[in-house]
């Protein structure tokens, strides 16, 4: 789409969601939020920079083919189920610990891992859907 | 524990003690072969998936998984044999509010069988799927179909059951529009719409019943159905009846199978031969003989028209086709019907023979769609009057092919028979004289056209029939070593299952007692039910 206010926002607003999309994927364990919205935020962030810029431009920024990005997101997932394992629990128990990093407490789980890879999951599907139906268009 | 939940919660404090919620009998490291028919091949799909650049590590990778995964359930099953039912809640939440995993001799069976078949496919794919295939995702795609397949069997939650079935339509998708061709589009739209319609009633008679239980765990279910007499359960079990008959392909729901079954690649169409049909007879076998037995009576009249008219449908459709994989296509179809003959009679023995009809049926189709690819391969057709010659050309290769024709024709001493005897015996048991006539006319039937198929490409000469040029090419040494020998594997399995039956004549016993009184079933879960 061709008009200057787009062209101009767009970079911005396609930041500012990807931005957004990352903090909604991490609340989202006790609140609101979680993987598959901030996935889909972060897929919207993708088509509004396809339709403002044109879709090369997405998927050079984007660096990997969505598939593979799904399929990572598919394998970081399947895997974050496993560490139970080792504890004699069933598939998929949270197990949490808590690390210091720059002298901040954060609580890490294989549960963040696992939303994180549906993240990546429904940021590859359904962005590569809306940069396919886009590309079309041209 | 029902009063520390109710005194937390009646003091108002916002802490919540979650571990009510929790199951708390430890597991060991052995139960996950419980998941790892699933998790497994799931993984693994999403490495190849991202390994798309080097197609020359996913048949490996696959291989490896899929013989993993056969070499697990053989060890689930022997589990399952010994202790029963084998149990697990995922994330440690309680049933019936999480989902849980529960194998019983059943869901092991045909989830043994069907990893056999995957595996036995993906060697045949080494050399057939070209690249093409494999760039458009062919293995991410056969392994997320043996998960989904697999979860089906294995679940213990009724809309877990529902996810597993979308994710192997979906792979199916995936599977059956590989290469892009005309027809395979075509095909693939009408498998797909009216799966679709079959998922979507499958989803409203989930919903129903929950709204109507409370719960959707199969253990909690099939107690609290007992337990509701006056419940409208004849709705929702015929919702299911239906959404199950047409997944699995029944009479007058199974249109979408021969329109579809020929179209994509041979070792696809093998796969879909084999597995999807299976997962809609077992969830009829489920949740039909299992949750909604009692109901289930009421639709005894309709199940077995359904299962006749099937059976001998099915038997003549594959006696006018010309084309010989549209012709294994209505096969499946008669033998949906055989399943269907034991499921309508739902004695002890009929779903005996079900089960072992399913095994002997996913075994014995994929084996002979992956001949059929041969024949295709040698003679450049797949038309009954192009073929010819074969006999000639490969000797091996057509007796391998006879022995396929007599076991899917019921025939002793191969894998059909012991299905069909218990099948004929269940029948005649329940006083349904004409089903077992129509059963053994449909096999009948089915056995003059597929012995057509033998005896026009293999029997005929080919410079008195056949394809105008005459030519059979036979096959180099690589390329029997990659086709000849998957098939051979099947046709061992098959003898193997017509020599020594007693194994699995047991094992099919054991999942009709298994069926018919749910109790190790449910005790494998009610230690930790509310």
């Amino acid at each position: 789409m061709n008009t200057l206010i787009l062209r101009t926002f767009a970079p911005f607003l396609t930041t500012l969601m990807m931005l957004f999309s990352v903090f909604v994927l991490l609340r989202g364990h006790n609140e609101p939020g979680g993987g598959f919205i901030g996935g889909l935020i972060a897929a919207s962030a993708l088509a509004i920079y396809g339709i403002s810029n044109g879709v090369p431009a997405v998927r050079r920024a984007m660096w990997a083919h969505p598939a593979h990005l799904a399929g990572s997101g598919l394998f970081l997932s399947g895997l974050s189920g496993l560490p139970p394992l080792f504890y004699d629990l069933p598939f998929m128990t949270g197990l949490w610990t808590t690390i210091i990093v720059l002298g901040v407490e954060v609580k890490l789980s294989n549960i963040v891992f696992f939303d994180i890879g549906v993240y990546l999951v429904v940021l590859a599907t359904i962005g590569g859907i809306a940069l396919t139906l886009e590309e079309r268009e041209d | 524990m029902a009063d520390e939940t109710s005194s937390s919660s009646s003091s108002g404090s916002s802490y919540v003690d979650v571990s009510v919620a929790y199951v708390d009998a430890p597991i060991e490291v052995i139960d996950y072969l419980v998941v790892f028919p699933v998790i497994g091949p799931l993984i693994m799909g999403a490495l190849c998936l991202m390994l798309r650049r080097s197609q020359h590590l996913q048949p490996g990778l696959a291989g490896i998984t899929l013989a993993a995964v056969f070499a697990g359930n053989v060890a689930l099953a022997a589990r399952v044999m010994a202790d029963g039912p084998v149990f697990m809640a995922m994330s440690r939440w309680h049933p019936p509010f999480g989902i849980s995993f529960n194998a019983d001799a059943l869901g092991v069976f045909l989830a043994l069988s069907a990893s056999l078949v995957a595996l036995v496919c993906t060697i045949y794919s080494a050399r057939s799927v070209d690249s093409d295939g494999r760039r458009y995702g062919f293995y991410p795609f056969l392994l997320f179909l043996t998960a989904g397949v697999s979860g089906a069997f294995l679940t213990g939650d009724i809309f877990n059951l529902y996810v597993w079935f979308e994710v192997l339509l979906i792979s199916s998708f995936g599977l059956i529009i590989l290469g892009n061709a005309h027809a395979q589009l075509d095909g693939a739209v009408k498998y797909a719409f009216l799966n679709l319609i079959a998922t979507t009633l499958f989803l409203i008679a989930v919903g129903y019943t929950y709204g109507l239980f409370g719960t959707l765990n199969m253990a909690d279910l099939t107690i609290q159905i007992a337990q509701t007499p006056d419940a409208p359960i004849g709705t929702i079990s015929f919702l299911f009846v239906f959404a199950f008959a047409m997944k699995a392909a029944a009479f007058p729901l199974n249109f979408w199978l021969p329109a579809s079954y020929h179209t994509p690649n041979i070792v696809s169409s093998a796969l879909f031969a084999a597995l999807l049909t299976k997962v809609g007879v077992y969830a009829l076998i489920r949740v039909g003989g299992m949750l909604f037995a009692g109901s289930f009576v009421t639709f005894e009249t309709v199940l077995v028209w359904v299962a006749a008219s099937t059976a001998v449908l099915g038997a003549v459709g594959a006696l006018g086709s010309s084309d010989i994989r549209k012709l294994l296509g209505f096969l499946v179809l008669s033998g949906i019907g055989a399943m269907f003959v034991g499921i309508a009679v739902s004695t002890p023995v009929g779903i005996a023979g079900a089960v072992l009809y399913a095994v002997h049926s996913i075994v014995v189709m994929a084996a002979l769609y992956l001949a059929a690819g041969v024949i295709g391969r040698m003679t450049g057709s797949f038309q009954l009057h192009d073929v010819a010659g074969l006999y000639r050309a490969s000797p091996l290769f057509a007796a391998l092919f006879l022995i396929l024709v007599f076991a899917v024709s019921g025939l002793p001493p191969f894998s059909g028979f012991w299905p069909k005897v218990l099948l004929v015996r269940a029948t005649l048991e329940a006083g349904e004289g004409w089903l077992t006539f129509a059963y053994l006319l449909s096999s009948f039937i089915a056995m003059i056209a597929i012995g057509r198929v033998w005896l026009f490409a293999f029997w005929r000469d080919a410079r008195k029939g056949g394809s105008s040029s005459g030519a059979v090419m036979a096959l180099d040494e690589g390329e029997r070593r990659a086709y000849i020998s998957p098939i051979l594997l099947l046709v061992i399995v098959v003898v193997g299952l017509g020599l020594v039956a007693n194994p699995a004549l047991e094992l099919a016993g054991q999942t009709a007692v298994g069926i018919i009184d749910p109790t190790a079933y449910i005790t494998a879960v009610s230690p930790v039910l509310p």
